[in-house]
């Protein structure tokens, strides 16, 4: 199969237009009426889905880009030389859902340049959003051999080429940093943040997590690519990224477990209540099953061993996002008298991104030489 | 690939110019730790509130004046008053439409005032204008601000992205954002500092009829404030009403205090004092607000960012090269 095989017009396609027709009606519907008439965010609630999901998600979604761009081109491990270009891309996307997410999420949504020009470097927003900028522009560039390719400006795909590396280093130095900095924003209230997720450590585990996400992210998206065009997926890659994520998953345990033990201790854990149950799962799902499944040498070798290992760390990762952003504080917030669930108007605009994030790739994938298919 | 290596410092060096630029001047940075010379702020004493709102009311009126903290082009105060209520004003909480607000809390059969037990007391509840605040050091864009003489953190609504950072990041869940708007900004306590000009001081301190809000110098409000709480209760005292420094007195016997004065310590300290005679946890403030300067929280991690950026490009640079000569050998 080859990308003139690509359908476009599928009943998923058609699917995921609806949802992006509803999701686009719903931010219109915000724009002009505002945040009250269509989130539930609320005088304790400043922050809901759009910035535990598509904000903290999203960029952690992102990560492959820079891991995999850093192990090709700093690391030189040129065996990741095949994804590379599919992580890139989708990390692209995975900034566009949270940049569009975060413009739609502030509350003048015709300001978010001010970061850019009114700089407060004691705000960690601040570092955020121009990290967001830059390493949206870096992934851009990362990216830009793909159209240049198609409009067959030779000079300048080698041009882009040759300086690839310092791209991708720049690439890594600004994830690295805003990976981190998406952690840090929640250190700030000690008061408020249950002590499960609390830490002085918080924007490490941000990045160990997001580098557990990524090397998942990029085993699944070429999984499933090489089900869509019936290749055989590139074993010796996968098993690569299942070592990988065996490493970082057991490093992520440890600092969890640190974490646990040295602050709140293992009772508040097991006392029963909602947010400790959100904690076990998460801690469950996204961490110790993955862990120990990879230690299993059949799982980690064999496509549908790291398949399933994939998903749950995929699933747990998003679930601690979310966690994170809102679980964590629902205590608090409701001794102030307030909760929050999404209403849907949250709803179909996150789904929308996600719609966006999926037809996009593909449409990528079809027009552009993303994953260096034979033509 | 064809790069050399000083292609690629060049290029990396370029590209991160950017950043270092943020690389932080300390100067630039630094959060203000010390109270300002010329700090200004509130004491209430909740022993002395009688509850009737009417610094509420009066907080509204006067707010809703250009450059007040509920100031709108075109709208008129708004009092929430709702049908059969007893009160002037029944606000239940801050909100957009109330940035001060009296609150009652109660116990058994609410009798006996300022006691936990059968009884009740008052607390009212608004900025405190923290003397490091976590509101100003957050806000990305600088919409928030300490001002360097008086103290007053206030607003500069044409910076604000709304963000909402700093409703996160406010200890005592002081700022609170208009929703219900397509406009919207955000609404807090700003001191009443547009009627320091005309030589006027908080509404809420210039309408209390007893005494128990009263504006002043921060230092001389502390001093008033652990006076108080040497006084022996039932003896008589002159409390001064309005002002800390003012002639009128009003003069009523002593009530017991709890050892406390709140905002000495907490969260680093603020200009809003307050004295009770049951503990402030029972009027509804967390507990888990520590004596600590929160912004440092923060610029822990800030701090790092020119180390990390320089050892990045160090440590990458270097095994690029590294990693790239073991290939060639391998190849070659
Ligand atoms: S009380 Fe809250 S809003 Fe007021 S200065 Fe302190 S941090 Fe800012
Ligand atoms: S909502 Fe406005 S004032 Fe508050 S932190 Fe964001 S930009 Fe600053
Ligand atoms: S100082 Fe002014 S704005 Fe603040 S509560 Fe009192 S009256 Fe309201």
């Amino acid at each position: 199969m080859n990308q003139k095989d690509i359908k476009l017009f599928t009943p998923t396609t058609v699917v995921l237009l609806i949802v992006m027709a509803v999701g686009g009606l719903a931010a219109f519907y915000r724009l002009f009426f505002g945040l009250g008439a269509s989130t539930h965010l609320n005088n304790a609630w400043p922050w809901g889905l759009w910035i535990s999901f598509d904000v903290l998600g999203g960029v952690a979604l992102a990560a492959g880009g820079f891991v995999i761009g850093g192990a090709v081109y700093i690391l030189n491990w040129k065996k990741y030389e095949p994804i590379v270009r599919p992580a890139i891309l989708n990390a692209f996307f995975g900034y566009a859902l949270a940049a569009t997410s975060i413009t739609l999420d502030i509350g003048v949504p015709w300001r978010i340049w001010h970061p850019v020009i009114m700089w407060q470097v004691n705000s960690i927003m601040f570092i955020v959003a121009i990290h967001v900028v830059l390493y949206t522009t870096t992934l851009a560039t990362e990216s830009s051999p793909l159209i240049l390719e198609r409009l067959n400006m030779k000079k300048a795909v080698n041009f882009v080429e040759k300086i690839m590396p310092a791209i991708a280093l720049f690439g890594v130095l600004l994830s690295l940093l805003h990976q981190s900095s998406l952690g840090a924003v929640f250190l700030i209230a000690p008061e408020k943040v249950s002590p499960l997720w609390y830490s002085s450590t918080l924007p490490y585990l941000f990045l160990v997590s997001a580098v557990l996400l990524a090397l998942s992210m990029v085993s699944f998206e070429t999984i499933l690519s090489a089900r869509v065009f019936r290749h055989k997926p590139p074993l010796d890659i996968l098993r690569g990224l299942a070592r990988g994520s065996l490493v970082v998953s057991g490093l992520y345990l440890l600092l969890k477990l640190k974490d646990l033990v040295t602050g709140p201790g293992v009772g508040l854990a097991f006392n029963g209540s909602l947010v400790s149950n959100m904690y076990l799962l998460e801690m469950i799902v996204g961490i110790i099953l993955p862990f120990c499944l990879l230690l299993l040498k059949n799982v980690r070798t064999g496509v549908n061993g790291i398949f399933a290992v994939n998903m749950l760390v995929i699933i747990g990762t998003v679930l601690n996002r979310m966690n994170v952003g809102i679980v964590s504080m629902a205590e608090h917030n409701s001794r102030m008298g307030y909760d929050y669930f999404p209403s849907w108007m949250e709803f179909s605009v996150t789904m929308a991104m996600i719609a966006f994030a999926i037809l996009g790739f593909k449409i990528s994938v079809k027009y552009l030489n993303v994953l260096k298919l034979e033509h | 690939m064809g790069m050399n290596r000083r292609d690629f410092l060049r290029t990396a060096a370029a590209g991160s110019g950017a950043l270092l630029a943020s690389g932080v001047s300390p100067a630039f940075a630094s959060m203000p730790k010390e109270l300002p010379t010329g700090a200004v702020g509130i004491l209430y004493d909740a022993t002395l509130c009688i509850g009737c709102k009417s610094c509420m009311v009066n907080c509204k009126k006067y707010n809703s004046e250009p450059g007040g903290a509920l100031y709108l082009q075109g709208r008129t105060a708004s009092y929430e008053v709702k049908p059969g209520a007893p009160f002037w004003d029944s606000a239940e909480d801050l909100s957009s439409r109330t940035v001060n607000v009296i609150k009652v809390n109660k116990s058994g059969t609410g009798l006996n005032k300022d006691s936990t037990d059968n009884g009740f007391s008052f607390i009212k509840q608004h900025c405190l204008h923290c003397i490091t605040p976590a509101c100003a050091s957050v806000c990305p864009v600088g919409a928030l601000k300490k001002n360097p003489v008086n103290g007053v953190v206030h607003y500069i609504e044409n910076r604000c992205i709304g963000c909402r950072y700093c409703m996160m990041a406010c200890p005592f869940n002081i700022p609170k954002y208009e929703y219900e708007s397509a406009t919207p900004q955000v609404r807090k306590c700003q001191l009443c500092y547009h009627r320091y000009d005309e030589g006027k001081y908080s509404a809420c301190c210039e309408f209390c009829p007893t005494g128990a809000s009263i504006f002043g110098k921060v230092l001389d409000l502390r001093k008033e404030a652990s006076r108080r709480l040497t006084l022996k209760p039932g003896d008589e005292y002159d409390f001064p009403v309005q002002t800390v420094d003012s002639k009128q007195k009003s003069r009523r016997k002593v009530s017991k205090y709890i050892e406390h004065v709140y905002g000495l310590k907490e969260a680093g300290g603020t200009q809003y004092l307050l004295l009770a005679g049951v503990p402030f946890e029972w009027l509804g403030f967390n507990r888990n607000i520590k004596d600590q300067f929160l912004p440092d929280l923060t610029w822990a991690y800030i701090a790092k960012i020119p180390a990390v950026i320089a050892g990045v490009i160090l440590a990458g640079t270097a095994t690029w090269a590294v990693t790239r000569k073991r290939n060639k050998d391998k190849e070659g």
